[in-house]
């Protein structure tokens, strides 16, 4: 690892990523505001990439520990927060169940 | 794998995040979202996984077995308990961030100083500071929000508060600009701890004044705050794919946070210093007002009798478990060919979203769930406002009432219907604990009873003998 990584450079990618996250947000459905929190949730435990690295490294082991209970946290925000993501997702339907409630009248 | 591949599966999953995000923008296309950003997270995983400085595999398998089997339950809990297992991840994402940021420390102490470059100080002073804090932070928002009983739901507030909390804050920042400058001090290994202790600590501070109907607000800044210490992580890990992942989060955050802030009339600076400005409580002169009650066979036949009904549900829905209930009470009123609209405003319930969820969860198709926006122009048309459960979001104080603690919000004019009824569970005020004249007008009839009851009912009267004639 070079001691001097590319600090405008990820600076510039930070910023940049910013605004395609603010544009595209922005656009997100209303009704959609607390499964887009649970899938960004998910995303944000990216930082298991980090984790994995200082787990799987070959670093004295009071470092892998912490880095085994990062990988662990992080494992559970991505699998939580796509299922119960998904979950909410399905329930959102244009209109009622066919069949459901019994009488045939009253559709509008 | 080459540093070249993994660098291009970076990109790849870089790619499938954005788009995960943009068909959130309807709920159409929403469940494609969710697959690529599962694809995004699996090719991100396996690429970092193949790094040649991977060589230990037992610790890592261990630990995704075990996220996967806490994981699963996690993502099985009533939609009612949504607010509080979203807090709850924002801390799990916290403490990663934090535990990964100590790690990276204490190993470039001891065998690569040279890596211990101000700039890379920087960022993990934040990255230690943004984790603890949120950790500590979301968990005290979920206890608050699960009701845990050692954890107060009222705001605690102490004189100096600010004060104190920001001197905390000051101290921390302090000791981390030493680190910055002399990071490899031999009184560093220890200043590094007491930073730690001070932004857990900080955390609990931040939340323990905040009260049920702030949490939208503060739920999505902890959003924000578990994005940045990612993308604090990706600045100390020299990660692009840790960045933009966390950008997206962290700009997700913002902006809920923006929205909840304007739907509650409060300023940007207020939300930056983390919900500081309690509601001060004004207490509404001494006098008397009454109520009108209403009884359910009464209701029953206005209900019957109108064209548009907009229910407004609240918190309250949700404690009672209503929802089902009120989809029963949606069929039956659509079945006599009465129109009926959920009026939804955007801080309802105790997370952005939250009564769309609700709503979607007991199968009301989300066509009929309408925003504040759109659905106040056609309230002086509805023969009927049903509030329920729902209390400042529509309290005509907001409009009319300087000296009010809510003046200033947007609310739903459930007033401007031309008969409200309104489900309450006891006559006592609202969260805020603020009077709502709403109740006292001449065209609001009470429905006192818990929200599922009272909805029960009136599906029975409406389905027993006079719906038949």
């Amino acid at each position: 690892m070079t001691p001097t990584p590319d600090f405008w450079g990820q600076l510039f990618v930070f910023v940049l990523a910013s605004f395609i996250g603010l544009g595209v947000i922005r656009r997100v459905s209303r009704l959609l505001h607390t499964p887009l929190m649970s899938i960004t949730n998910a995303i944000s435990a990216i930082a298991v990439v980090g984790s994995i690295i200082v787990t799987g490294a070959d670093y004295p082991r009071p470092i892998r520990i912490l880095g085994a209970i990062a990988l662990f946290a992080s494992m559970t925000n991505i699998v939580s927060g796509f299922l119960i993501t998904d979950r909410m997702l399905k329930m959102f339907k244009t209109d009622t169940r066919p069949g459901e409630g019994g009488s045939g009248g009253g559709h509008s | 794998m080459t540093h070249g591949l993994v660098q291009l599966a970076y990109i790849i999953a870089t790619g499938l995040f954005v788009f995960a995000l943009h068909w959130m923008n309807t709920p159409a296309t929403a469940r494609k979202g969710v697959y690529a950003g599962v694809a995004g997270m699996t090719i991100a995983v396996l690429a970092t996984w193949s790094e040649p400085e991977v060589v230990h595999h037992l610790w890592i398998v261990l630990a995704l077995a075990a996220g996967v089997l806490v994981g699963v339950p996690l993502s099985r809990v009533p939609l009612t308990a949504v607010p509080q297992r979203t807090a709850l991840s924002h801390a799990f994402g916290g403490l990663a961030a934090g535990l990964v940021g100590t790690a990276k420390y204490y190993l470039w102490l001891g065998e690569g100083p040279e890596n211990l470059t101000p700039f890379r100080m920087i960022a993990i002073i934040v990255e230690i500071i943004l984790g603890f804090l949120t950790f500590t932070g979301s968990l005290m928002a979920a206890g608050k929000l699960q009701e845990v009983k050692f954890i107060p739901q009222r705001p605690v507030t102490y004189p100096l508060q600010n004060v104190a909390n920001l001197g905390l804050l000051g101290v921390a920042a302090a000791a981390g600009v030493a680190l910055v400058i002399n990071p490899t001090a031999p009184w560093a290994a220890f200043a590094f701890p007491v930073i730690i202790v001070l932004a857990l600590l900080f955390g609990v501070l931040l939340i323990i004044p905040i009260g049920g109907a702030d949490m939208p607000t503060v739920i999505a800044i902890l959003n924000a705050y578990a994005g940045l210490s990612a993308v604090a992580m990706g600045f100390v890990l020299d990660n692009k794919l840790l960045i933009t992942a966390g950008a997206l989060d962290g700009s997700s955050g913002l902006i809920l946070a923006v929205i909840m802030c304007k739907a509650m009339n409060r300023s940007f600076t207020n939300v930056l210093f983390g919900a500081f400005g309690q509601v001060q409580q004004v207490k509404a002169g001494g006098e008397e007002k009454a109520y009108k009650a209403e009884s359910i066979e009464g209701a029953g036949q206005v209900l019957e009798q109108s064209n548009l009904v907009v229910v407004i549900p609240g918190y309250g829905m949700a404690v009672a478990q209503a929802q089902h209930k009120v989809r029963e009470l949606y069929d039956q009123l659509k079945k006599r060919g009465i129109t009926v609209k959920f009026a939804i405003h955007p801080v309802a319930g105790r997370m952005p979203g939250h009564m769309n969820v609700l709503l979607a969860e007991a199968d009301i198709p989300y066509t009929d769930l309408v925003e504040m926006d759109e659905i106040n122009p056609d309230m002086p048309q509805a023969d009927v406002a049903l509030v329920v459960g729902a209390n400042d979001v529509v309290n005509p104080a907001a409009r009319t009432e300087k000296s009010s603690p809510i003046y200033g919000m947007p609310i739903i004019d459930a007033d401007r219907a031309r008969t409200v009824f309104a489900i309450k569970r006891s006559k006592n005020p609202g969260f805020a604990g603020i009077d709502n004249e709403l109740y006292f007008s001449d065209k609001t009839w009470m429905l006192f009873g818990d929200a599922k009851n009272v909805i029960g009912e009136l599906v029975k009267q409406l389905s027993g003998g006079s719906g038949l004639h």
